[in-house]
This record gives structure tokens, C-alpha cells and sequence, in this order.
């Protein structure tokens, strides 16, 4: 059972991480992804939207059927993401002002349609919750590390506007690593987010077979999968 | 399993599309009328603060219930008025520029005496790092309208400096500080051919 939930965390952090590894919602990441705040505001939002649709749909897997699966699966996601959306607007609307662009943006993050048949049309409500848990988090590193080379190489700083988002308690966080810095505008602009994607897929990969390397060089049991 | 056959009948499947529609429908029906009057109460305050930022004056009258509506070059306008005892000290609206990509929505506030008193940009798309230079925590540009009125600069100084004008344009961007300084030369020309329904002086019942 814990070997199960393990499995789980290490797919949705790590080894089927949505970003790096599934390669889906590239378009909500690079366009959100000019700051880490930015990159942290949209993760956050989408790990919340995906944790109760996996939830939702992992729970009415039993009456629906597979030829109308999709479009039944749209509509919940839909539903869920305008009630976010609607709640956010009327009682905390500073947050809504920061994130409101991104929250819209997640009804077309082909991510959370993919974990809803991927995993919530065949697993348990709470293996779902975890498993959008998990995929979330990893969403949001994943944005976070992004957004972070994009904004540090483009603007010199990090966390710039974290204030907006999560309060002026996080205020600290804002820092210029570049002081006078003249700005890098390609690492803000779409393309410097692709070349960013591209660089860090490329360092994942390299990780991931020097670990499978090593892992033959001890010659323990081959770790085929 | 009785499900299972249920499932595979065309009929379940368009009811169970149907009841799924239904029901989220009645869901987000519910929760809009929930939430309506919270937004809207959050949207005055929104509009009341981006109000006060280009009225840098004293008043003493709900300038967001002060309105009148007229006609302009860019369709209606709603402007809302700020009074000192009954008379109306200045005028706040919106203008709109064509940028780089997309409208550029700018709120101005102008005194009766036709002066800017603050200009401030709501909405834009324009490219970060080169255009949003407009907003003033990227920088001071969107300042150099304060106290200008027409005739300070002459009409055919209001352009950006490479058109022979006033304003500076930005390194690397020209059409958006250009579509700005055009919306906010409009919004004046706006106030001088409107300025007695402006500053209700000719009776008007708002």
C-alpha cells in the first residue's frame, strides 16, 4: 500500500512529471512563466483545479460510459474551474487580480483532461487525490524552476511581485540578484521560453540516465523500469 | 453487472450527457447568483481605487455613483465627476490607445481648468521589457502627463519625440508610447468640446 503511494509521489514529482516527462500544458508554462510568481500563481491554481477533478471524476467513474467519457469530463472540469474562478472574484479579490488570467487558462491545460483519463477513470478517490496532488506539485516545481532561470537571465531578479501573491509577509522573497541589469528580453519573450524548456529537458534527461548508470555500475538488481 | 449493460445503451449515454449538463448548469447557476454581489461590490472598489489615483484632490461626493454618459470618436464614455460643494472640480474617464498588440485601456483624470491631472494605464498587452514602460512601476514615462493641458504643449507638439513632439518613446518601442500620447491628446480634445456637459453647467439632471 505505501509502495503504491510512493509510486505515486515519485511519478507525479519526478518520473511522469507533467511538464518534463508527459510534455503536456506547454502553453499555459511558457506563457506565464516570465517570473517565478507568475510560475508559482498558475501552479498552485492548477494543483488545487486538478486534486477535486481527479477527485470528482475518479468518483463518477462507475456511471460513465466510455463513448461519452470526454465530453462528460470537460464539462465537470469546466464547471469546476469557472467555480474557482467565480469564488476567487467575489471574496478574495486581490488574489483574483493576480491570478485571474491564469485561472481561465486552466480549463485548456490539457493536463488535467490527461491525469482524468490517464488515472482518475481507473483509480480510487483517494488514490486520484493524491495522484492530482502529486502531478500538481511537480506542475508547480516545474514552473517554478522555469520561471526562476527565465526571470533571472531576462530580469535580474527573483520572486519580483511576490507581495501580490502571497501577502506582504512574503515581501523578503523579492530580491535583484542583478543589480543595474539592462534585461535579457529573449529569456522573457515566448521563444527564451521554449530555449529554457528545451535546456532543462535536456539536464533531466542527463540525471536520469547518469542515476541508471550508476545503478548498473553498482550491479545491483537491473531497475529496468 | 446491470451497470455495465446500462452503459453501453445509446440511450443512458445521451441522458447521463444530458443530466451532467443539467446538473453543472443548476450548479453554476446557483453559485453566480451567490457571488454576484460580492463581485460587483469588489469591482466598485476597484473602480473607486483606480478612480482616487488620477484624482489627486479633495471632494466630497461618491464619484462612482456621478456619472453621465456622451458620445465620442471611440463610441460612449462614462464620465464620473468629482464635486467640492455642488460644482464639479474635475473629471475622470476612460481612453483608449492602439498599441503594439491590442487596445491599451488608460484612465485620466482632468480638472475643470481642461489639466491632466493623472493618467494611468489599466490594461495593456504590450510587449514586457519594451512597451510596458507605461506602467508606472516599470517607469516614470506615464507622469510626463500630469499639468499638461492643450496648449502646453501646442497641439502638434502632443506626439512622441521622433514625430517631432514632446514625449519620450522608449528604447525599442515607439508605437506604444505613441498610441498612448494619442489616446491621452483625444481624451483632451474629449473634454474641450464636451466640457460644458462635462462640468454640468448647462442644467443637466444626472
Amino acid at each position: 500500500m505505501t509502495e503504491k503511494y510512493t509510486r505515486i509521489t515519485r511519478d507525479g514529482l519526478w518520473d511522469n512529471n507533467v511538464v518534463f516527462v508527459q510534455m503536456l500544458a506547454l502553453c499555459p508554462t511558457l506563457a506565464v512563466t516570465s517570473t517565478v510568481t507568475n510560475g508559482l500563481g498558475m501552479g498552485l491554481a492548477t494543483t488545487a483545479v486538478l486534486v477535486f477533478s481527479n477527485m470528482i471524476i475518479s468518483a463518477v467513474r462507475h456511471w460513465v460510459s466510455a463513448e461519452v467519457r470526454i465530453p462528460i469530463y470537460i464539462v465537470l472540469i469546466a464547471t469546476l474551474v469557472t467555480l474557482v474562478d467565480m469564488s476567487l472574484n467575489a471574496w478574495v479579490h486581490e488574489l483574483y487580480k493576480v491570478l485571474g488570467l491564469f485561472i481561465a487558462l486552466i480549463v485548456v491545460n490539457c493536463a488535467i483532461l490527461g491525469r482524468a483519463e490517464a488515472f482518475a477513470s481507473k483509480s480510487s478517490v483517494t488514490d486520484s487525490a493524491l495522484d492530482g496532488l502529486m502531478m500538481g506539485l511537480g506542475f508547480t516545481a516545474s514552473l517554478v524552476l522555469i520561471g526562476g532561470v527565465r526571470e533571472l537571465l531576462g530580469s535580474g531578479t527573483l520572486f519580483a511581485n511576490a507581495h501580490l501573491l502571497l501577502g506582504p509577509a512574503f515581501a523578503f522573497l523579492e530580491t535583484t540578484i542583478v543589480t543595474d541589469y539592462k534585461g535579457f528580453l529573449l529569456m522573457i519573450l515566448p521563444p527564451g521560453g521554449f530555449m529554457v524548456v528545451g535546456l532543462l529537458l535536456a539536464a533531466k534527461r542527463v540525471i536520469d540516465q547518469r542515476r541508471v548508470a550508476r545503478a548498473e555500475l553498482v550491479a545491483t538488481e537491473a531497475s529496468n523500469n | 453487472m446491470k451497470l455495465d449493460e446500462l452503459r453501453s445503451k445509446l440511450s443512458y449515454q445521451g441522458l447521463s450527457l444530458g443530466g451532467v449538463a443539467l446538473l453543472t448548469s443548476v450548479i453554476l447557476a446557483v453559485a453566480s447568483r451567490a457571488t454576484e454581489a460580492d463581485i460587483q461590490k469588489a469591482e466598485a472598489l476597484d473602480l473607486q481605487q483606480s478612480l482616487a489615483i488620477v484624482l489627486p484632490i479633495q471632494y466630497d461626493n461618491d464619484v462612482t455613483k456621478d456619472t453621465v454618459v456622451l458620445p465620442s470618436p471611440e463610441g460612449e464614455v462614462t464620465v464620473y465627476r468629482a464635486r467640492k460643494a455642488g460644482k464639479v472640480d474635475a473629471v475622470v474617464y476612460r481612453v483608449i490607445g492602439r498599441g503594439y498588440s491590442g487596445a491599451i485601456v488608460c484612465v485620466m483624470g482632468v480638472s475643470r481648468e481642461g489639466k491632466i491631472l493623472g493618467v494611468r494605464v489599466l490594461k495593456h498587452a504590450e510587449t514586457p521589457g519594451l512597451g510596458d514602460k507605461i506602467e508606472p512601476a516599470k517607469s516614470k514615462w506615464i507622469f510626463s502627463f500630469d499639468g499638461k493641458f492643450l496648449g502646453n504643449p501646442q497641439a502638434e507638439k502632443w506626439a512622441v519625440k521622433k514625430d517631432g513632439g514632446e514625449f519620450d518613446q522608449f528604447a525599442g518601442a515607439t508605437i506604444t508610447p505613441r498610441a498612448v500620447v494619442k489616446a491621452v491628446k483625444g481624451g483632451l480634445d474629449f473634454f474641450a468640446k464636451e466640457r460644458s456637459k462635462l462640468l454640468d453647467e448647462v442644467g443637466a439632471n444626472s
